[in-house]
């Protein structure tokens, strides 16, 4: 591993997300957006259903974003050459994916500090764990989703395939992440599937941050999801060859 | 005493079925310009791609300074332009050369330095995706020339340039030669091999002459590289059948 060659990774990454407007607002923008129309669906019922669905979406969009942008920024990479130029370069592969995931990590804090600000302060989640605590679950979770999707560009020929890959890594999850049925009330065979989720543990985390104020729960689900990200970077690596037939 | 940088060793590469590069053997000198030629598909970019170590290779050897292409020593010291664009096309050209430079541990005057020989000083600060064809390839040609490097190996790079500025990249590939680097540069474009100190003809996966310009003219009682190529392949075929 090499920092400077990290580094410079980093910085291009985000100067071309700098450059390219639409999309900045989109990653910060529209999570929030959706989160107030979710909140807002649910103002006029009675019970705290905001409180139940509320923490599960902090998780489900960081997640779901990074996957997209990575998924679709790094096959990029691989079709323009500019991959295979930087291979051939003194450029190790742990710079190549960690500088990426610095870069969209940078950019997922920001989005889980504006979520995570909304939610609690604007829009009332109530929660009884630390706030900050929720925030870097988000970011871990947007990490996950980053590996995920450098992982999977390897497997897409062109961005449009990289785009189905979300009904197929993504939907699963949050469909059985435990946003809609609470996990042990699930047939013992989907409860098992949902255990092998990285994005059930995210969700296990938020819902536990808003009922309680221990946090050891939290940081063995946030080991879990950080260990699905790393072992996604590795398969990454993996998959990023020098030599290519 | 002729100082070989490159070695190629009854080089075999299969791409899916096709062997597309079958027993080669080739050594390029430095401080001289190398020209490859031949039409698209008969492996010239193989060829490259094996030189700069990011091809599988199915058997043989390649070796740059007695190493293996692609090895990590070797890296820093590569120039390398593949027929895409390779390179960003949402920075500018002299973001893009900035991250390369770091990429390779350049010096600052290298970026600066780079844009200069390129002749794209005016457009220094353009997003590269709003340049023309001509200025994207000289864009990632730019990239190539960060490292003063000892190897360039330049995939197709005067494709859709005009006239004059074809010149004046000979000349620039000329002038590195003079430094001591050794310049392997393809083109499919037959009037280019006259500015080459050496030049390779290319068919399916073999070379099929291997001299100087005018000695392959001489050879082949023709007057231009184009009419050479011809009866080389003609008298292939010929001797297939024999």
């Amino acid at each position: 591993m090499n920092p400077r060659i990290l580094l410079a990774v980093t910085a291009r990454v985000l100067t071309q997300l700098r450059r390219d407007r639409r999309t900045v607002a989109m990653l910060l923008v529209l999570p929030c957006v959706l989160i107030t129309l979710l909140w807002w669906m649910f103002s006029d019922l009675p019970g705290d259903l905001f409180d139940r669905f509320g923490p599960a979406l902090l998780a489900v969009f960081p997640f779901t974003v990074m996957f997209l942008v990575t998924s679709v920024t790094t096959l990029r990479e691989r079709s323009s050459g500019t991959l295979e130029r930087l291979l051939a370069m003194p450029m190790g592969k742990v710079d190549f994916l960690v500088g990426y995931a610095l870069a969209f990590g940078l950019v997922a804090t920001l989005q889980a500090a504006l979520a995570v600000t909304l939610s609690v302060w604007v829009l009332g989640l109530s929660i009884a764990g630390h706030v900050w605590l929720l925030g870097l679950v988000a970011v871990v979770d947007a990490i996950l989703g980053t590996a995920l999707g450098l992982f999977v560009s390897a497997f897409a020929q062109t961005e449009f395939q990289a785009v189905q890959f979300m009904p197929l890594f993504v939907i699963p999850q949050i469909i059985l992440c435990g946003l809609f049925v609470p996990r042990t009330a699930m047939p013992p065979v989907l409860e098992a599937i949902s255990n092998l989720l990285p994005l059930s543990y995210a969700t296990d985390a938020m819902q536990h941050l808003v009922r309680y104020t221990t946090t050891a729960e939290v940081w063995r689900d946030l080991a879990v999801v950080a260990a699905f990200a790393v072992g996604a970077l590795v398969l990454g690596a993996a998959t990023l060859r020098r030599r290519t037939p | 005493m002729v100082n070989n940088l490159v070695e190629i060793r009854d080089l075999v590469v299969d791409r899916g079925k096709r062997r597309v590069l079958d027993g080669l053997h080739l050594t390029i000198e430095q401080g001289t310009v190398t020209g490859l030629l031949g039409p698209s598909g008969c492996g010239k970019s193989t060829l490259m791609r094996s030189l700069v170590g990011v091809q599988q290779l199915t058997s043989g050897s390649v070796q740059v300074g007695g190493v293996e292409a692609g090895s990590k020593e070797l890296r820093p010291r590569l120039g390398y332009v593949t027929q895409d664009a390779s390179i960003y096309l949402d920075l500018t050209v002299r973001e893009n050369l900035e991250f390369f430079a770091r990429v390779l541990g350049s010096d600052g005057d290298a970026v600066s330095r780079a844009i200069e020989r390129v002749d794209l000083a005016d457009h220094a600060d353009q997003v590269v995706g709003r340049l023309s064809g001509g200025q994207l390839s000289r864009a990632s040609l730019a990239v190539a020339l960060l490292g003063s490097p000892d190897l360039l190996v330049l995939d197709e790079p005067t494709v859709g340039l005009d006239p004059v500025l074809r010149r004046d990249l000979w000349v620039l590939f000329h002038r590195l030669a003079e430094d001591g680097a050794a310049v392997f540069v393809s083109s499919h474009v037959m009037d280019e091999a006259d500015r080459c100190d050496r030049l390779l003809l290319m068919r399916d996966g073999r070379i099929i002459a291997d001299d100087t310009p005018d000695r392959i003219r001489a050879l082949t009682h023709t007057d231009d590289i184009e009419a050479a190529f011809l009866v080389l392949v003609a008298d292939a075929e010929g001797g297939g059948r024999a």
